[in-house]
């Protein structure tokens, strides 16, 4: 497979999945702040969204204010902004349209249907409602290019960097939830009885739509000891790191078994891997929450350009 | 007129380069009025060095590297003698029928004022060789030359619209006004030694020829108003500078190039020079 | 003026190749053929055809208009075309091998030498260079424009990167989807394999040091090209990688292309990308679509390109004059498909008369393409005739002249509903060390608005599906 095509479907699905996380990052933030003031919003909803979605400095630069009218417009449909929801999906179907054969037609419908789409949600007047409609289309764009992927592409190459790419951004984005808002997940921070937190917590789980998988897995209210350890070290969750990193070293062992020769790529996917499987969440917390969650996201962009290097360019 | 040069060209890379191919044209040929006596080329890293020739004769070296390159420097060395044909290019391999140079390029394409010039400059004369002195010593008058090889060129019309330009400017506004005449024109790039009558004109230069009916080539130099003598070498020739140019390349990876060349063309021994 | 119509003739009359399509459209109603017509464009649309159109930013992807009624040739019709294309393309074919070779047409004053030799398309690259299998044009395009019911002009040769076979495909492949009774009633000559024979035709070109399996790719200037389209719908029939010049390196004159598991060699370019760009190193240097190298590589017999570098010195307007003479010279017989009437402006005479009859003529600029650089006389206003007068006058050479001609007209649906509408046709040829192939067909362009000559798809123009039937 020529490393560009390669290349284009891993991106194709980094910026999929990073649409839909933009999407839920503004599902969430808007449930939180439409809470009777009473339950102690900080005020800080909105900037800690675009701290989430890992553009604080070119947000600050084009508005400077950090409220629901500017962050939704930044995040969502700003031209601007290299990582707004429309620019992903931009970006999305340019990279697909640039390697249209290597996507199965059910994949390029699902990109360039949702292309046409976004253009006429965005010459639309958006009330809140209709906001909230257009962040369920996003998400569901998502599903349904996952799924087309999922259930039409032959499982080579072309899936498995497709797949590579997804997992990439799903830890990416699952690990800056954490980082940003690890300060919550703090034992001094807990408040007893705080409303605030409490909703801080739900929060973060909805942004992975982990809340209902929280309540099955543990059985219990809601703890910051436990959604640090639901959201990075469980397995059944699908957007934990594990999961991200259990998956990622499935595939690239694939490509090492068919291409017959194994790299850096797979060597630094396991170690990672190893890593979570033999870490409690106890030491996580022991050794610092806010370290572990940065290392994390060092070694999973270094693990991106080891990516690159050894199979994309 | 025994000429030595020296001739150096250097990149730097601020980020190493993956894989680079330069196409050199940077050796003469022998011909009438010139006689190579020695020539070498040399890069300063590993790499593969090829001789060829390009579709007008020219000699081109291609040089080819791969790794990590952080810098590249080239060095040309070697002595030609000389003798003065008063612009006559004679006995020179010629590969390339005459019709050829009558095409425009993208850098000597007319424009209106260029078109009138053209006319204008050569109306008083009638042979067409009388009609390029003229026009040599029109552009020799009209446009001011920047000899300080610190610019590039930017094509015949610009230069002229600016009235000023680089030798190779100048060569492409005469060529560019000859081919306007129906005469065919070519780009030569070459090395002039500094001389009596052209104390300041050492180094690495560019000039034009004309095929006449019943001359040949001639060669004629705007920059310095008259046709080139016993102090000028001959490198390559083409319809522009893109065909003749010293250098071209193309790389992979790596960014800000930085570029230092250095060049000398003198007289060897001056007492051959005073006799 | 009046022109022939390839449903009714001159006049009233029902040619028989158009018997039962004509009985369909008088009772098909018209709400069914616009309810059609927009399931077509609602199809184009989902499998993105697009087109860019140079200089209009506000949509850089458009459809290009499909027109649900077909143009019908007979067998007969077909066959007699299908001879004149072989014809004409085995003397395209060898006009290249000669003027990049021994120059004999020149020797015997065949085609004056500074047409060829000033020609920017005459690649000095290429002389006295053996190009694998001798074949220079591998796909052609030669345009064609029919002005009655026996005389077929051929009106442009496209011997470069002709483009458009993608929507004579994805036309039939419509027409069979929404039209299926008329295929049942029209027995329709297939054209569904052109990929085949274009596989076979690059297969059998490449280099002798190729290994039995030959890598073959696509290389396209990227999916901002107007034709990428086109490009990645070859690739995917072909079966071939669809590559950019930045997926391709040189190494020791050998190409491979960059891919997960290394480099791998590359033996057959089928290039969608124009000579002046391919190759950094020895064309425009500001090229960065291209490969630097390539040129090396090719020229080392190490990989093919097809079409061969310097096609474009056969296909320019001013050597389109002398075709029938070339023709003649190279295959010793007579053209069977004629050329336009044409004026060079280089001579004298052909020139004062040119510029005495601007208003009757098309001048057509020379080494231009794509209907810009173009005057047609009839339906250009006063200012338009003296710019291309001054033209004419500054630069005689620059241009040919040719009458207006009352381009055959096809039942088009339009908004006022069945109307004729002028048309051309571009079939494809094929030249490989395996012989000549053409399908039956090609492509049949339409000028949508009424009255209009230019059927050019940068310029409003449409397509139809053509038919070769049994008759």
């Amino acid at each position: 497979m020529l490393s560009r095509t390669a290349d284009s479907l891993y991106w194709v699905s980094r910026y999929v999945e990073r649409a839909e996380y933009l999407a839920r990052i503004l599902d969430a933030t808007t449930r939180l702040t439409n809470l009777p003031s009473s339950y102690g919003g900080a005020g800080t909803e909105w900037q800690s969204a675009v701290a989430t979605a890992g553009c604080e400095d070119t947000f600050a630069k084009a508005y400077g204010e950090a409220n629901e009218r500017n962050v939704c417009d930044f995040l969502t449909f700003n031209p601007d902004n290299p990582s707004s929801i429309r620019n992903c999906f931009a970006l999305a179907r340019s990279n697909a349209r640039a390697v249209r054969t290597a996507l199965t037609s059910e994949m390029w419908d699902a990109l360039n249907s949702a292309w046409l789409e976004l253009q006429r949600f965005e010459k639309k007047r958006m009330d809140r409602e209709e906001f909230a409609r257009f962040l369920d289309w996003v998400k569901n764009v998502s599903l349904v290019f996952d799924g087309s992927a999922y259930r039409t592409m032959l499982r080579d190459d072309g899936y498995w960097f497709s797949r590579l790419g997804m997992y990439l951004e799903r830890a990416d984005n699952t690990a800056r939830i954490l980082d940003v808002k690890y300060h919550v997940l703090l034992p001094e921070n807990e408040q007893v009885g705080g409303s605030l937190d409490y909703f801080q917590w739900t929060t973060m789980l909805r942004e992975v739509s982990a809340l209902t998988a929280y309540h099955w897995v543990y059985r219990q209210a809601v703890k910051p000891l436990l959604i640090a350890d639901l959201l990075i070290l469980n397995r059944r969750m699908p957007r934990s790191l594990a999961s991200c990193y259990e998956n990622i070293s499935r595939f690239l062992d694939a490509l090492g078994d068919a291409y017959g020769r194994q790299g850096p790529a797979q060597r630094q996917a396991r170690k990672t891997l190893a890593n979570m499987s033999n870490t409690h969440i106890d030491s996580v917390f022991q050794r610092g929450l806010h370290e572990f969650i940065e290392d994390f996201i060092t070694e999973n962009n270094r693990l991106g350009h080891t990516i690159s290097e050894q199979y994309l360019q | 007129m025994r000429i030595k040069i020296s001739h150096s060209i250097t990149y730097a890379y601020d980020e190493p380069v993956r894989q680079l191919t330069q196409i050199l044209r940077l050796t003469p040929r022998d011909h009438d009025g010139q006689h190579v006596m020695s020539w070498r080329i040399e890069p300063n890293i590993d790499g593969r060095l090829r001789a060829g020739q390009d579709p007008y004769g020219n000699i081109v070296h291609t040089f080819s590297a791969d790794g990590s390159i952080s810098g590249l420097s080239i060095r040309v060395d070697g002595v030609v003698e000389t003798i003065d044909l008063a612009g006559a290019v004679r006995g020179a391999l010629e590969r390339v029928p005459p019709d050829v140079f009558r095409r425009d390029t993208l850098l000597t394409t007319p424009d209106e004022a260029l078109r009138d010039f053209a006319v204008k400059a050569t109306q008083a004369d009638g042979a067409p060789l009388a009609k390029m002195h003229a026009l040599t010593e029109a552009l020799h008058d009209e446009m001011s030359c920047d000899r300080s090889g610190k610019r590039t060129g930017i094509g015949a019309a610009a230069a002229f619209t600016a009235r000023e330009g680089i030798p190779q400017d100048l060569a492409h506004v005469f060529m560019t006004c000859a081919r306007q005449l129906g005469l065919p024109a070519r780009y030569v790039s070459g090395y002039v030694a500094a001389s009596d009558a052209l104390p300041l004109a050492e180094g690495a230069h560019a000039w034009a020829e004309v095929h006449l009916d019943d001359y040949g080539w001639i060669g004629f130099d705007c920059a310095n108003g008259q046709c080139p003598t016993d102090t000028h070498v001959r490198i390559a020739a083409g319809l522009d500078f893109a065909d003749a140019a010293p250098v071209r390349g193309a790389r992979k990876g790596g960014s800000g190039e930085n570029l230092a060349v250095s060049v000398t063309a003198r007289v060897a021994g001056s007492q051959q020079t005073n006799q | 003026m009046v022109a022939f119509d390839e449903m009714t003739g001159m006049g009233s009359e029902l040619r028989p190749a158009y018997d039962a399509l004509d009985r369909w459209l008088k009772e098909a109603p018209p709400e069914m053929l616009a309810l059609r017509r927009s399931q077509a464009e609602l199809f184009f649309r989902r499998i993105g055809i697009t087109f860019a159109v140079y200089g209009d930013e506000e949509s850089t992807e458009r459809l290009i208009p499909f027109d649900i009624i077909p143009r019908v040739l007979t067998k007969p019709e077909w066959s007699k075309l299908e001879k004149g294309l072989r014809q004409r393309v085995t003397a395209l074919n060898m006009f290249l091998a000669d003027v990049y070779g021994p120059k004999e047409c020149l020797k015997a004053g065949i085609i004056p030498p500074d047409l060829v030799y000033r020609n920017a398309c005459y690649q000095l690259e290429m002389v006295d260079f053996q190009v694998p299998h001798g074949i220079y044009c591998h796909i052609a395009g030669i345009d064609i424009v029919r002005v009655d019911a026996d005389t077929f002009y051929v009106l442009e040769d496209n011997a470069r990167t002709p483009s458009g076979v993608s929507y004579m495909m994805e036309n039939r492949e419509v027409m069979l989807r929404l039209f299926p009774e008329l295929f049942a009633t029209h027995r329709v000559a297939p054209v569904d394999n052109y990929p085949d024979q274009l596989l076979a035709t690059l297969r059998s070109v490449a280099p002798r040091s190729a290994s039995a399996d030959p890598n073959i790719c696509l290389l396209t200037p990227g999916q901002y090209n107007s034709a990428f389209y086109e490009h990645s719908f070859l690739a995917d029939k072909l079966g071939v990688e669809l590559v950019e010049g930045s997926d391709l390196l040189v190494k020791d004159d050998v190409v491979y292309m960059r891919t997960t598991q290394g480099p791998k060699r590359v033996d057959v370019i089928y290039r969608r990308i124009d000579d002046e760009f391919i190759d950094p190193l020895v064309f425009r240097g500001d090229s960065v679509l291209g490969v630097p190298g390539i040129i090396g590589a090719y020229k080392a017999g190490n990989v093919t390109l097809a079409n061969a570098v310097g096609t474009g010195v056969a296909d320019d307007k001013a050597v389109y004059s002398y075709m029938p003479e070339i023709v003649k010279f190279f295959t010793g017989e007579e053209p069977i498909l004629k050329n336009v009437p044409t004026w060079r402006c280089r001579e004298p005479e052909a020139n004062a008369y040119v510029l005495d009859n601007l208003e009757k003529l098309v001048v057509k600029e020379v080494n231009g393409s794509g209907g810009y650089g173009m005057l047609v006389g009839p339906h250009a206003n006063k200012a338009q005739i003296e710019t291309f007068r001054r033209k004419l006058k500054a630069q005689p050479e620059g241009f040919i002249a040719q009458p207006t001609l009352a381009l055959s007209t096809c039942p088009t649906f339009v908004a006022s509903g069945v109307a004729p509408r002028h048309v051309d046709l571009r079939p494809y040829v094929l030249s490989g060390a395996n012989g000549i192939s053409c399908v039956p067909g090609g492509l049949t362009r339409v000028a949508l608005k009424e009255g209009s000559l230019v059927v050019n798809s940068s310029q409003g123009g449409g397509t139809k599906d053509t038919w070769v039937i049994d008759a």
